[in-house]
């Protein structure tokens, strides 16, 4: 639904979705989630993991916490959903409550609402397959976990090494923040896989090489079937129309005890007094949420050089203006963005024009360019992916035609020999009606013919 | 001479009698001329009205509606015209056809018929008949077939005599050869091409005949009508100089001829370059090139006459000759092959090279074979479409030799190479038509002429008639009919009641064609139902009207380009081909998708942003000429451009089946699950299992067809025309 700050916009945009009584708190306008539904497995998890929950509280969210198989969950009611986003913690709920289901959450996603999923040892069919739906595979061995011999976090007693001191982070200041995350995050949980059919889900933290999914308790029999880097530990998904998933391998990724706990990462002897888990789950939690990466793209305009009004159509050659403004939403307000790279297709079955926009830094990206020599239905695209942003993606079509017959020179100066041709046969023929005398018998006969129009015998 | 034509007359049709016998009632003493003349002009009128109504079964039947596929472009076209003003309408550029190519109506099409059609709306406009021009499209080809009646008796009259033109008139007016393309509602291009092209061979004749310059500039305007009207022009402008040519080996070079030559091609040449869509096709592509080395051919006979004028010495002459028409001769071959290598004269077109080598295009452009208008005659059609006229042809061929002048060689030749080219393609048996009517008229017309002769020639005084035209030959033999009375006049007698049985008995034939064959607009389909009543799908406006209120404005419909006219024109959608087949690749990328599996083909869908994918099928109601039976058109299109595309993947040992010993890839492919999506669940016919496909009388051999990137959108109520949607992506992969 977060498609709607496209709706000035013909082109891309789902009808379906289009709502005109978008609830308050969330709106193309300010779109950042607002009510979110959290599902636990077990009450204490609320005050368990109070502090990644206080944080969104606190940045204002209405977070309404409901066991997993409460009774009466629903995501909507009559046609409208009752939340903006969805957490769940119920890493071994085989099934939900009420009417909520598979299908539900994803239809939740689909509509454009935000899901955070985190999985555990253990974890249901459900949250699988939950995860699974949207790219991420997890170990199909239910008591398998991450195991990391050479990066684990030295803490004591656990022997097993599998509380994984991970520092493998994606890098983007729109997904983690601006300010970089030192210490590792701390990580005790199980392995997915990203499907590699799924070209929209991303890793966000990824295990180090000498990672593998295994279950610690026993001994290795056979190779593991998820190791080193294609481990991935935390993911994210940002569907077509901008909905965002987060899936953990880990409920305790957002425990106050990792979000506290200090970290000492093997073989490395410097100390951090406390992990990366609280920086890292909230700002990811910012991103999920839409108060960081959302863009948009408004008043995509385009007009003859010199005018200003929005033609039908274009003539081939015409010099054309395009311009289209895109803003960035901060988490409060609709800031402009800046970015030297975005482009503008004038596309046919292929670009005919491709041109980088320039703008003012107030928003506003500009380029002018000329049609090219070719008429057909053309479309304004503006394709604009990065990592972490919303994909923009505008189209607005435009039929481009030749010239019309009175739009052509009228005389050309390599066709003079041809006028002058054409004046001097009348001049002749004028020249011969007159000077009709002194001539054979023969040619005053088909001259006769050609100029009385009568017929002749020969 | 007007007693015998009268005669004649009365036969084809008695009203004139008892309007003789009114007009004697009432003491008017008329002349014989008089009398003939008014005779004449009836039956002139009656033919002009019976042309009209004959082609009005359509109408009556069903209702007043644009028939089959092209008309509906025409009609589009002509509504633009009338709203929007000519300059609007010759400037068109239609971004709604060819996406995303786009077409220039303006310059791809014949204007002649939408420029006529509109002059009538015009005209009755503002003569306060508040018509709406789809009723004038309706009957602009019954209109023009009416007229075409009238250039038939002049034709005629040219020819032979007023009594041939007569005959001309009425078989014309209902020979089912030319009614199949001018019912009421074929708006085609065909519809009033015949009538420019016979006009244009009459004037031209005329102008022949006369040597007038004014016959001429006449013939020359007919041919910028035909040449704004149809793409058959070609035959004109190939047909007039191969005549000439004949004139000029048989000896019968003229001054006439080279007047009305050479005013018509040069008159006619510029004229027709006025025509976007001809544009500079007469000096640059090689159809057009016999005219032009004709008509360079005819300055150097004129040159020759000259020399021959001035020198007055034959064997200077001859030796003279010689050398000029070797070096006339060498130097236009070299012209033309200097113009074929650097290419400014193009070579053939695949149409016409179709047209002199029939398998050409079963060979090299499918696109054109895959028309079934463009296959071979069959002989039947031909004996459906000319009945008697078949035989009467050769006769009166017969008759032309027996009479030989530039018109009657004129006519030999129209009819001969016409009726090589209606062997060649069924289409062309339209333009066969006239000449073959002319011609059989002559053979009539001579014969009954001859048989009351001898019926009425019962005196002696054997009349010094046959004062105007007959031959002598035709007078020795009427001669040699008198002195063997009376049996003579008996075998005549049955001779001219065979001729009058035969007569009617393609009257009634010409008729039950009309009625049966030729007037099925193709748009609505008719069927007898169980108890013999009258079953209409009216399936396909169902299924355009459906695209029109329920999709949106700018939604691009793609289907096989049969349609395409259709759906632009009644579903007002845009669409990815059409009939206009200008574009060989963007069908063969549509057969491409149609014939690959879903998830190419989606693929394929959305390059070309295609919102919704629309089919034909016929298996419900036994409507043959359905997608799956056109689909392996679509596979030998696609692979012709696109190799990935293989037609014996398509085939179980040659062989096309929809059954379950069909090729894994048909009953895989986007066509077959689109036209079967569903199927399987439905019985057809009482005791066949479900899925029965009565078009093919077979169970198809997938019935549990899952669509991935598709969904039903609308199925019309016989399932005839099923329109799917194009899914967006999925959202989260």
């Amino acid at each position: 639904m977060r498609n709607l700050v496209l709706l000035n916009l013909i082109g891309c945009i789902s009808f379906v979705a289009l709502l005109p009584w978008s609830t308050l708190s969330f709106s193309p306008e300010n779109p950042t989630d607002r009510r979110i539904l959290v599902l636990l497995d077990d009450v204490s998890l609320k005050s368990s993991h109070s502090i990644f929950f206080n944080a969104l509280q606190s940045r204002g969210f209405d977070l309404d916490f409901k066991l997993a198989d409460d009774p009466k969950l629903a995501l909507q009611r009559y046609g409208q959903y009752l939340y903006d986003g969805l957490i769940i913690f119920a890493p071994t709920a085989e099934r939900f409550g009420g009417s909520l289901d598979l299908a539900a959450v994803l239809n939740f996603v689909d509509s454009g609402h935000d899901v955070i999923v985190a999985a555990d040892a253990n974890a249901s069919d459900l949250i699988r397959s939950i995860a699974a739906e949207c790219g991420a595979d997890f170990d199909e061995d239910p008591s398998a976990m991450v195991v990391d011999h050479t990066s684990y976090a030295v803490s004591g007693t656990d022997g097993d090494h599998t509380l994984i001191a991970a520092d493998n982070l994606i890098k983007s200041e729109v997904l983690l923040g601006k300010e970089k995350i030192v210490a590792p995050v701390l990580f005790k949980g199980i392995a997915h896989s990203l499907n590699p059919e799924n070209n929209l889900v991303l890793k966000v933290l990824s295990a180090s090489a000498s990672a593998y999914s295994a279950n610690p308790n026993d001994k290795l029999s056979s190779p593991p079937s998820l190791t080193g880097s294609a481990i991935s530990l935390v993911s994210i998904l940002q569907a077509r129309n901008n909905a965002r998933v987060l899936i953990s391998g880990s409920l305790e990724l957002f425990s106050n005890r990792l979000l506290r706990a200090g970290v000492q990462k093997a073989g490395d002897f410097t100390k951090y007094e406390k992990s990366g888990n609280e920086q890292f789950v909230i700002e990811l939690g910012k991103w999920v949420f839409h108060e960081r990466g959302h863009l948009k793209a408004v008043n995509l305009t385009h007009h003859k050089a010199g005018e200003s009004s929005e033609p039908a159509m274009y003539r081939i050659n015409d010099d054309l203006e395009f311009s289209v403004e895109i803003y960035e939403w901060s988490g409060t307000s609709w800031e402009p963005y800046v970015a030297n790279d975005v482009q503008v297709q004038f596309y046919m079955m292929s670009p005919y024009v491709l041109k980088t926009l320039s703008n003012n830094e107030k928003g506003l990206y500009h380029t002018s360019f000329k049609v090219p020599d070719v008429y057909g239905v053309f479309q304004f695209k503006v394709e604009y992916q990065r990592l972490g942003y919303t994909t923009l993606s505008l189209s607005k079509q435009i039929p481009v035609r030749p010239f019309k017959h009175n739009e052509y020179e009228r005389f050309i100066t390599t066709a003079f020999p041809y006028y002058g041709a054409s004046f001097s046969a009348i001049l002749s023929l004028h020249h011969d009606n007159l000077m009709e005398t002194n001539q054979s018998e023969f040619f005053r006969n088909s001259t006769n013919a050609k100029l009385t129009l009568a017929g002749v015998y020969y | 001479m007007g007693a015998t034509v009268k005669m004649e007359k009365n036969t084809t049709n008695p009203l004139t009698k008892e309007q003789k016998g009114f007009l004697a009632m009432k003491g008017w003493k008329l002349k014989t001329k008089q009398q003939e003349l008014l005779i004449r002009v009836s039956i002139l009128l009656l033919v002009y009205v019976l042309a009209f109504i004959t082609r009005l079964f359509s109408v009556l039947r069903y209702e007043s509606m644009i028939h089959e596929f092209d008309p509906y472009f025409n009609y589009r076209t002509t509504l633009y015209l009338t709203q929007k003003g000519f300059y609007e309408f010759w400037n068109w550029f239609d971004y709604e056809s060819w996406y995303p190519l786009g077409r220039i109506i303006g310059g791809t099409l014949y204007p002649g018929l939408m420029v006529t059609a509109a002059i009538i709306y015009w005209g009755l406009r503002f003569l306060r008949f508040a018509v709406h021009i789809r009723e004038v499209c309706v009957l602009t080809a019954p209109f023009f077939a009416s007229n075409t009646t009238l250039v038939a008796y002049f034709f005629g009259k040219e020819l032979w005599d007023s009594g041939a033109g007569l005959v001309a008139a009425a078989l014309i007016a209902i020979c089912p050869g030319y009614i199949s393309r001018s019912v009421a509602g074929s708006y085609d291009n065909e519809g009033v091409a015949i009538f420019a092209l016979l006009l244009t061979f009459y004037l031209f004749v005329k102008a022949v005949k006369t040597g007038s310059l004014a016959w001429a500039l006449a013939s020359a305007f007919g041919y910028f009508y035909m040449v704004s009207a149809w793409g058959g022009y070609v035959f004109i402008i190939n047909l007039i100089p191969l005549y000439v040519l004949v004139l000029l080996i048989t000896g019968r070079y003229s001054m006439r001829l080279y007047v009305a030559y050479n005013c018509m091609y040069v008159l006619g040449m510029l004229l027709a370059m006025q025509i976007r869509f001809v544009g500079f096709q007469h000096v640059q592509s090689g159809e057009h090139m016999a005219a032009m080395g004709v008509f360079f051919l005819m300055q150097v006979f004129y040159f020759l006459d000259w020399v021959k004028h001035q020198l007055n010495d034959p064997k200077l002459f001859h030796a003279f000759l010689r050398i000029t028409v070797s070096s006339a001769v060498g130097l236009g071959a070299l012209a033309l092959g200097v113009g074929t290598a650097s290419g400014y004269i193009s070579p053939w077109t695949g149409r016409f090279y179709s047209l002199l080598d029939p398998t050409y295009a079963k060979d090299h452009i499918p696109i054109i074979a895959s028309v079934s208008e463009h296959q071979p005659t069959a002989w039947s059609s031909f004996m459906f479409d000319f009945h008697i006229l078949l035989i009467l042809f050769p006769a009166g061929l017969y008759f032309c030799f027996k009479r030989l002048s530039d018109a009657t060689i004129f006519i030999m030749m129209y009819g001969l190479t016409s009726m090589y080219f209606a062997g060649v393609m069924v289409r062309l048996i339209l333009v066969a038509t006239p000449a073959v009517c002319l011609i059989s008229a002559i053979a009539v017309s001579a014969t009954i002429k001859n048989l009351t002769q001898v019926v009425r020639s019962k005196p002696k005084t054997s009349p010094s008639g046959s004062s105007k035209g007959a031959t002598g030959a035709k007078a020795a033999a009427k001669g040699s009919f008198d002195q063997s009375l009376p049996l003579e006049r008996n075998g005549a007698i049955a001779l001219l009641l065979g001729a009058f049985y035969l007569l009617s008995r393609y009257a009634i034939h010409c008729t039950w064609v009309t009625s049966e064959a030729y007037s099925s607009p193709s748009i609505v389909l008719a069927a007898r139902g169980a108890h013999g009543n009258r079953v209409i799908f009216d399936d396909y406006r169902e299924a355009y009207f459906w695209l029109r209120q329920n999709t949106p404005p700018d939604a691009k419909v793609m289907s096989w380009w049969d349609y395409g006219y259709q759906i632009t024109a009644m579903g007002n959608r845009t669409v990815i081909v059409d009939n206009n087949t200008w574009n060989n690749t963007h069908i063969a990328t549509v057969g491409r998708a149609m014939s690959s599996y879903e998830d190419e083909a989606y693929e394929i869908m959305r390059s070309l942003d295609v919102d919704y994918v629309l089919v034909v099928f016929g298996g419900v109601t036994g409507y043959s000429s359905d997608d799956i039976n056109k689909f392996l058109w679509m596979v030998r299109i696609g692979g012709g451009v696109f190799p990935v595309i293989k037609e014996p993947d398509y085939l179980v040992n040659g062989e096309y089946r929809v059954d379950k010993g069909a090729a894994p890839k048909m009953l895989n492919c986007l066509m077959y699950k689109l036209s079967y999506y569903r199927f399987g669940e439905l019985t057809t016919e009482y005791g066949k299992p479900p899925g029965y496909d009565r078009a093919r009388g077979v169970e198809i051999g997938n019935k549990d067809i899952k669509l991935e990137h598709l969904e039903e959108a609308f199925t019309t109520s016989n399932w005839i025309v099923r329109i799917y949607k194009v899914k967006p992506p999925n959202n989260r992969w």
